[in-house]
């Protein structure tokens, strides 16, 4: 087991160098340089030589990738002009608010989509069936960043319920049911399109469980049906709906970019667009690839832990 | 005053394995949000600050944190873009224009203690110019050229500092009162170095207490400034980058004030729960003509092109009332040098039909360049459309390219020679002879370093504005800046389009609240309840 996590970490080496190599190229070869996009108005072709000297972008490219990459080898991600701070500390921060929002968002999601899936199998056709049905579609087909403003109209403009933005009350505040009133709407917005994919999942495989012959037997004992359903269905179809559940995973961390701008919350997708929109070169830079090395460690984890749970898995 | 608990960094950590209490707390505790207290004001900001060091940024988002923070030598007299003292009492000018004798305000302090001297003016200037100052590294300075025509600044005593230009230099005193201007405590910059502008410290009405990353900057009431103290206890900065959200944010109570309404969005403000406050300031969005080749070689055409556009339907439909209609190169804001007898290009279809078939410039072909968004640039989409539409009524074809605001001035900056025939474009600047000198003479074109990408070119127009800028007498400028406004508005190198008046929005509990023509934001006679 030891050589098989080591093989997989050798074999994400060259996956990162191909990430710094590639989001380098990108940010250096699309138009628009950082000095043009500090200085505005004022970026006359001599201000703005002057400004990429003191940047340290008047070198040649390959100069500037080596440097680059060997500052961040010895841990130096380089410094954020737009922020006017370290890479890291902002990555760091921005990655932290980002993990809470789409945990929490993912928890919902399954919690909320298998209940939703497990309801509409047993009940096929049923009343609860077709309004978890139509209530799917619905969360399927609204963009999250729609359904969070309608959100913010109704429950923070209009009922003065929850706060319209940001992760913590900007006045007082700051304890942990600060942080849960600015997070149930930009979670919820999150969820509800993950929710309606694996509910739909979930009630499929369900109903596939339910015909089968175990279930047949385990009803015919005099079980429960209660036990029946959540003993022996759902452990059963949890089989299939567990990689959907690492799918929409990885969709909540994209979605979060959108769901950040709406809410306002510090996270690490509003952090990247706003450094492509200024070119803050060394921000877009190190914080692609400190999220791409996270992708790639989680995935890792995830490939790990498969093995140690399924003997099938060559190791 | 404490503001915030120390332990937020634990609850963060903490906050995966408390996911699960959201799930059970079923109903969310149904308070509405905490007001936030009399005397602490809350300010919707744009976007979060670069850095709260005033050498070092350029955004007027920034500006308007440090300029409650931060004196310089001169300001702007409050409601004007005229120049009145500041941490200078007074100032003698030598006759030829090239020497200025500060006298320096005294008993003034920096919020760290430490004195505001003659020697603080020059460590200011010398870090900005003098890249072998020992605290240059702190930069960079991307504005230092405001002061570039500085030769060199002596500290002649404790209250009297002498600034020597390499030439006369009639904006200097302006750039003085710009945010670039703004003097920081030597002190702080020794002590931060490079961490400075998370760390400011000047002399102004409000000192510093803390930047949360993404959330809030903090500032409170000086209560050692040497000038009348600040009417609100503290003032909050926040950054809402979606301006929808900015709204929602004032409708719901979470911010007090929140500056650059989107135009749509006003009318939700007119109930009497808030004022609407308006200011013109120096800002002109024009069209760049390319004069050089193509249909807009011909100076009828490119009258034709001000008498086609509707700007009236422009400033009042696409962007709702929030601007004027321009008539010149000059915006009316600079009150001394605007030359108040122009008057804009009516619209006249009939008459631009008219010079086009002169010209012989009928079904001309006109690329368009246009960008998606842009510092100053208002509404630049619908704005690019409206004039396609009433450019095309009178004849021409147009086609639109549009660009991402920085690809975009990388398209434009170079010149538009071979590329486009017409480009839209915004300036906001701090003196009459900025946008013109960099945007208007001979050799403003782009190959020489300039903002003339339409390669506009009249003699009497270069000299007229070489001469205003060397010029010390107000008045002599202002006559000088009337000459060339003429001639630039029947040369047509532009279409005056606008003039955007900056608009903010208050609460009813804000007090005494006005918006300044410079753009900047002085909190400091505000009050809250």
């Amino acid at each position: 087991m030891g050589g098989y996590i080591l093989r997989r970490l050798i074999a994400a080496v060259p996956v990162l160098l191909g990430i710094t190599v590639i989001v380098f190229l990108v940010m250096s070869l699309i138009p628009g340089d950082p000095a043009t996009a500090i200085l505005g108005a004022y970026a006359t072709p001599e201000n703005v030589e002057k400004l990429n000297r003191d940047l340290g972008l008047d070198r040649p490219m390959v100069e500037r990738y080596v440097i680059w990459l060997g500052n961040m080898l010895q841990g130096d991600f380089g410094r954020s002009f737009s922020r006017n701070r370290p890479v890291i500390d902002e990555v760091a921060e921005r990655f932290s608010a980002t993990l809470v929002l789409a945990g929490t968002s993912f928890v919902l999601c399954a919690f909320f989509g298998i209940i939703a899936g497990v309801i509409s199998a047993v009940r096929q056709y049923g009343f609860a069936d077709r309004l978890i049905t139509f209530a799917v579609l619905v969360g399927i087909s609204v963009p999250p960043f729609f359904l969070g403003m309608i959100m913010i109209l109704v429950f923070a403009v209009h009922l003065r319920w929850l706060p319209v933005s940001g992760m913590y009350a900007i006045y007082g505040g700051g304890d942990l049911a600060d942080l849960l009133r600015h997070l149930v709407m930009p979670a919820l917005a999150l969820a509800a399109v993950a929710a309606g994919v694996v509910a739909r999942l979930a009630r499929s495989a369900m109903l596939e469980v339910l015909r089968q012959d175990h279930i047949r037997t385990a009803r015919a004992k005099g079980l429960p049906e209660r036990r029946v359903i959540l003993g022996h269905a759902l452990r059963s179809a949890m089989v299939s709906i567990i990689p959907v559940l690492g799918l929409q995973a990885g969709f909540v961390l994209s979605g979060a970019v959108y769901i950040e701008t709406v809410f306002q919350w510090p996270g690490v997708g509003r952090m990247l667009v706003d450094a492509i929109l200024t070119r803050d070169l060394m921000l877009v830079q190190g914080g692609v690839v400190l999220v791409a090395a996270a992708y790639v460690l989680f995935n890792i984890a995830v490939d790990v832990a498969q093995a140690l749970l399924d003997p099938r898995i060559k190791t | 005053m404490s503001f915030r608990h120390p332990t937020r960094r634990g609850f963060l950590a903490s906050g995966m394995s408390s996911l699960a209490a959201l799930a059970v707390t079923g109903s969310v505790p149904g308070r509405a949000q905490a007001a936030t207290p009399p005397g602490v004001l809350v300010v919707g900001q744009i976007a979060e600050p670069k850095a709260l060091d005033p050498a070092a940024v350029t955004a007027v988002n920034d500006f308007r944190i440090l300029v409650n923070l931060y004196e310089g030598l001169t300001r702007y007299r409050p409601g004007t873009l005229e120049v009145a003292p500041g941490l200078a009492s007074d100032w003698t000018i030598s006759d030829d224009g090239t020497v200025y004798t500060f006298t320096l305000r005294e008993n003034v302090r920096f919020h760290d203690g430490t004195p505001f001297d003659a020697e603080a003016v020059k460590f200011n200037f010398d870090r900005m110019l003098d890249e072998t100052h020992p605290y240059h590294d702190t930069g960079p300075f991307p504005l230092a050229f405001f002061f570039g025509s500085v030769a060199r600044i002596e500290a002649l005593d404790p209250h009297s500092v002498r600034f020597t230009l390499k030439e006369p230099y009639a904006p200097f005193l302006s750039n003085l009162a710009y945010p670039t201007g703004l003097l920081v405590s030597p002190q702080a910059v020794r002590q931060h170095g490079h961490e400075f502008g998370r760390n400011p410290v000047g002399t102004g009405p409000f000192r510093f207490v803390e930047w949360r990353s993404n959330e809030a900057v903090v500032i409170e009431r000086n209560p050692d400034y040497w000038g009348e103290k600040a009417a609100t206890e503290a003032v909050i900065f926040r950054p809402i980058t979606d301006a929808n959200t900015r709204v929602a944010e004032m409708l719901a109570g979470g911010i007090d004030l929140m500056v650059e309404v989107p135009p749509a969005s006003l009318a939700q403000f007119r109930d009497g729960r808030f004022s609407i406050v308006e200011q013109a300031g120096p800002h002109l969005w024009f069209l760049i003509l390319n004069c050089k080749e193509g249909p807009f070689a011909d100076k009828r055409v490119r009258q034709a092109a001000n008498y086609a556009i509707n700007k009236e339907a422009i400033a009042n439909d696409v962007l709702e009332g929030t601007a004027t209609v321009a008539a010149g190169p000059i915006p009316p804001a600079f009150n001394w040098a605007h030359d108040d007898t122009l008057e804009p290009y009516p619209y006249d279809p009939e008459r631009a039909r008219a010079l086009i078939e002169e010209a012989g410039a009928v079904g001309a072909r006109l690329v368009f360049y246009v960008t998606e968004g842009g510092s100053g640039m208002l509404d630049p989409l619908p704005m690019g459309t409206a004039i396609q539409a009433d450019l095309e009524a009178v004849g021409f074809d147009v086609e639109i390219r549009t660009f991402e605001w920085n690809t975009f001035l990388a398209q434009v900056n170079p010149g538009l020679a071979g590329k486009a025939d017409m480009a839209e474009m915004a300036w906001m600047t701090n003196d009459p002879d900025t946008l013109p000198y960099l945007a208007l003479r001979t050799e403003a074109w782009p190959d020489t370093g300039g903002f003339n990408s339409g390669y506009y070119s009249n003699p009497t127009v270069d000299a007229l504005l070489e001469q205003a800028r060397t010029s010390t007498d107000q008045a002599e400028r202002a006559q000088l800046y009337r000459e060339m406004q003429a001639i630039v508005h029947d040369d047509a190198p532009w279409v005056f389009v606008a003039n955007w008046k900056q608009n903010a929005v208050t609460s009813d509990r804000v007090k005494n609240f006005r918006l300044e023509p410079s753009f900047l934001l002085h909190l400091a006679s505000v009050v809250k309840d």
